[in-house]
């Protein structure tokens, strides 16, 4: 009778339904990389807080509205705008099995993300040679920490997809290749989310 | 909140998410919707469209939280099925400690800087510099 019951009480229990195979272990990689993301977002999180206490302490230096270019910010959100896009119809391609679409968008959305690079990198050695350097001020130090880390996630946001090319060269569409696309274009939409606050705080904020 | 709640649908799909999710149609509709939402606060600002400072940082600062909203669901493809929901629930988690982290800071040194002001007996000669 007792051992009965020990025997009941000693049923293991699955939390797993079953249905979670090796077919679809790319789900639990996708929840990390969201998870990495949150805390990425938290990263930034601080870097916005610390731009919003020393966003006025200018220690008598240049402020936004001396050297912030409206239409360039224009330009390079316009540029990442589009790319979010290229981004996605990548992502419909490798949905569809097109291989050789899906190369192209990569590469648009390669293209895309070095030109806005530039464009942030022409941005910072004008403020450089017109004296407003990191060292300048707590606002300019708090400025260049914020969209130089955006800047430096898209330019390795280029690096991966360079080497997704490499490897869709090489191995072609297979699961591995699929499971990193799509945490690539995670990525990709997660530094279009942070550009969003660093283009309406530090930016548009900064010169009204 | 279950795990894989209705998942025998979902796992229909020979894939990890829903490529249902991923339509010509959406992206296009999430990138129109994206580009007015940036548009506008461009506008407001550089043609000074509405005089009050106040009241445009406020229009604007809203305008990119609709925004962030428009990429999280059209882009990102966040709702309450993917991956049991847990995405969803970290998502919300991360806006809450990203509120106490911004908001928390801006108001304790908002009210320090206040209580620092100089004329308060605390004259630069005082931190013995």
């Amino acid at each position: 009778m007792s051992d009965r019951t020990l025997e009941a009480e000693e049923q293991p229990v699955f939390y797993q339904t079953g249905e979670e195979g090796p077919a679809h272990a790319g789900g639990g990689t996708l929840l990390g990389f969201w998870i990495y993301l949150m805390s990425d977002a938290l990263i930034f999180a601080s870097l916005f807080a610390t731009f919003g206490v020393l966003s006025s302490s200018f220690a008598g230096g240049p402020t936004p509205r001396d050297f912030v270019d409206l239409n360039l910010v224009a330009l390079n959100t316009a540029i990442l705008l589009v790319s979010a896009l290229t981004c996605g119809l990548a992502m419909i391609a490798m949905h569809q099995g097109r291989l050789a679409a899906l190369r192209s968008w990569l590469i648009v959305t390669a293209l895309l993300g070095a030109a806005f690079v530039a464009i942030e990198m022409h941005e910072f050695g004008n403020m450089i040679a017109e004296g407003a350097t990191p060292q300048r001020s707590g606002y300019l130090s708090a400025f260049f920490t914020l969209v130089g880390t955006h800047g430096l996630h898209v330019t390795l946001g280029v690096v991966w997809i360079a080497v997704m090319l490499v490897q869709l060269g090489q191995r072609g569409l297979h699961h591995d290749n699929r499971r990193r696309l799509l945490c690539l274009s995670m990525f990709w939409h997660f530094l279009d989310v942070i550009w969003i606050g660093v283009f309406t705080f530090v930016y548009l904020l900064g010169v009204l | 909140m279950k795990p894989d709640n209705g998942g025998a649908a979902d796992h229909a799909h020979d894939d990890f998410l829903d490529a249902g999710h991923f339509t010509v149609g959406g992206y296009l509709a999430g990138f129109a919707g994206a580009a007015v939402l940036t548009a506008i606060p461009f506008w407001i600002v550089m043609t000074g469209a509405i005089a009050n400072a106040t009241v445009a940082s406020v229009v604007v600062a809203v305008l990119a939280v609709a925004q962030i909203l428009v990429h999280t669901f059209a882009f990102l493809h966040v709702n309450a099925r993917a991956q049991g929901g847990w995405t969803l629930v970290a998502y919300v988690f991360t806006a809450v400690l990203l509120a106490i982290t911004i908001g928390g800071s801006l108001w304790i040194m908002y009210h320090l800087n206040l209580n620092m002001m100089p004329g308060m007996g605390l004259e630069p000669a005082d931190y013995g510099m």
